[in-house]
């Protein structure tokens, strides 16, 4: 009976035609994005049903493969897939879509959703070694920190390769014989990748910033002469500049300018920018000193903390960095606001 | 660009080392190059703990602590008593860190 079972398998490795591998995959995918694929990026980019942008898990194909054809390995997050399938134009291959929940290669390779056990499972339940004669695949660079390709060697036929960390450099890899150059092996974080991510980073702590506008703006309102809610409108449009010019410097002037501010903390950097708006928005306001002094701490503190929270979408940030800079950061930015919000009420009745 | 120095926690031992290169593959900022048949860490600053190397290493020449380099998550993991992590558990955590 087992001998029986392994005969079928063999068989089945041998003799593939192109009717027998049309079962396999899921769909042809076109190397072009449409415009809904554009709509749906765009969305994410803003922060709109980002944590649902999956597409399902599976083999898929691109071209007419065969039996010799590459197979890359991807992550199920849309934004992720459209990127690969957009840089395969003129290939003929096939993409193993493994479930990393949605989320994109690098995050889920950390999180350990694009990791060995994931990719063993995808190879044998989509029964990869009947779909191609060779044995290799090819995975992205980035998915190294959740894939060990020795363990997926050893528990399965395959061989897996790592690709170049950009899927536009894929087609460049396989012509150059699955070597890839030094900057292919690279990450960057040119501005144009920062920019992309300010939006969502940009909402990340929106309710915090409205409690503290709510907060200072009813403070506003106090007074020697009692709580005057006729002055509100003019007395809160200070502080509420100030808190939100400190938001905005730190997530997306930091962002922005993040090579060319020569501090390597990142709450340095946004401190850095919160002090810098303060002194600008104090040419256009006539507050007293210690108001002048209490919004500025806030908008530091404020600028500080959302500098800060972009490490955890800069591709270079290490975590012994970021728990070293956070030990003394976060009560300095926790104290600056304290202090502010203290200030500002004394400065209410001098 | 570069982010705090003397922190990295990446470790090589020369001794487990075969030269076979992985390391030099996966990392995704150059820390790695091979020299006379053995790897040998650049600049240890430029590392950002990912874990790459390690976990592809078969000689277990390598040893870094891996983790999230971000400071929600470091945050989170202090309020909760836990490691670091970017999943805050109510709609499935800032997935790009």
């Amino acid at each position: 009976m087992i001998e029986n079972i392994n005969m079928e398998n063999i068989n089945k490795d041998y003799t593939i035609d192109q009717e027998g591998l049309a079962k396999f995959a899921k769909a042809t995918v076109s190397t072009s994005l449409n415009f809904s694929d554009l709509f749906g990026a765009l969305k994410v980019r803003l922060g709109i049903n980002r944590d649902n942008y999956k597409i399902e898990p599976g083999i898929y194909r691109v071209g007419n493969p065969n039996s010799e054809s590459d197979v890359l390995v991807s992550a199920n997050y849309k934004l992720s897939f459209d990127v690969l399938r957009k840089n395969l134009e003129g290939l003929n291959i096939w993409i193993l879509v493994i479930d990393t929940k949605g989320v994109n290669v690098w995050c889920a390779a950390g999180k350990g959703n694009f990791g060995t056990n994931n990719v063993i499972k995808s190879i044998v339940e989509n029964s990869l070694s009947t779909l191609v004669t060779h044995r290799r695949i090819i995975l992205p660079q980035l998915s190294a920190s959740g894939v060990a390709a020795h363990k997926v060697r050893k528990f399965t036929d395959f061989k897996p390769i790592f690709g170049p960390v950009q899927a536009r450099d894929i087609k460049s890899f396989i012509e150059l014989g699955y070597k890839a150059t030094p900057k292919m092996r690279k990450i960057e974080f040119p501005m144009k990748e920062r920019a992309k991510l300010i939006p969502v980073d940009f909402l990340y702590e929106k309710y915090k910033l409205l409690i503290i506008m709510a907060v200072f703006f009813l403070l506003s309102g106090l007074g020697r002469e009692g709580y005057m809610v006729s002055k509100l409108i003019s007395t809160s449009l200070f502080p509420m500049l100030s808190i939100f010019g400190g938001y905005f410097f730190g997530i997306v002037i930091s962002t922005l300018m993040l090579p060319y501010i020569p501090f390597r903390p990142f709450a340095l950097k946004g401190a850095f920018w919160g002090l810098l708006f303060s002194v600008i928005l104090n040419q256009f306001f006539e507050v007293n000193y210690l108001e002048t002094i209490s919004m500025g701490l806030v908008s530091i503190s404020l600028s500080s903390f959302m500098a800060a929270n972009f490490t955890g979408s800069s591709t270079y940030t290490s975590q012994s960095g970021v728990m070293k800079e956070m030990k003394w950061a976060l009560p300095f930015q926790i104290g600056f606001m304290f202090l502010g919000l203290v200030l500002f009420i004394i400065s209410k009745f001098i | 660009m570069q982010y705090i120095r003397n922190v990295a926690t990446l470790k090589l031992d020369e001794q487990r080392c075969t030269g076979c290169g992985i390391c030099v593959k996966v990392c995704p900022h150059e820390v790695f190059e091979i020299i006379k048949g053995k790897a040998r860490i650049k600049d240890i600053d430029d590392c950002m703990e990912c874990g790459a190397c390690s976990n592809n290493c078969e000689f277990e020449a390598i040893y870094v602590k891996s983790g999230v380099g971000c400071a929600v998550g470091i945050i989170n993991g202090i309020l909760r008593g836990t490691e670091p992590s970017c999943d805050c558990g109510c709609d499935g955590g800032k997935s790009c860190c």
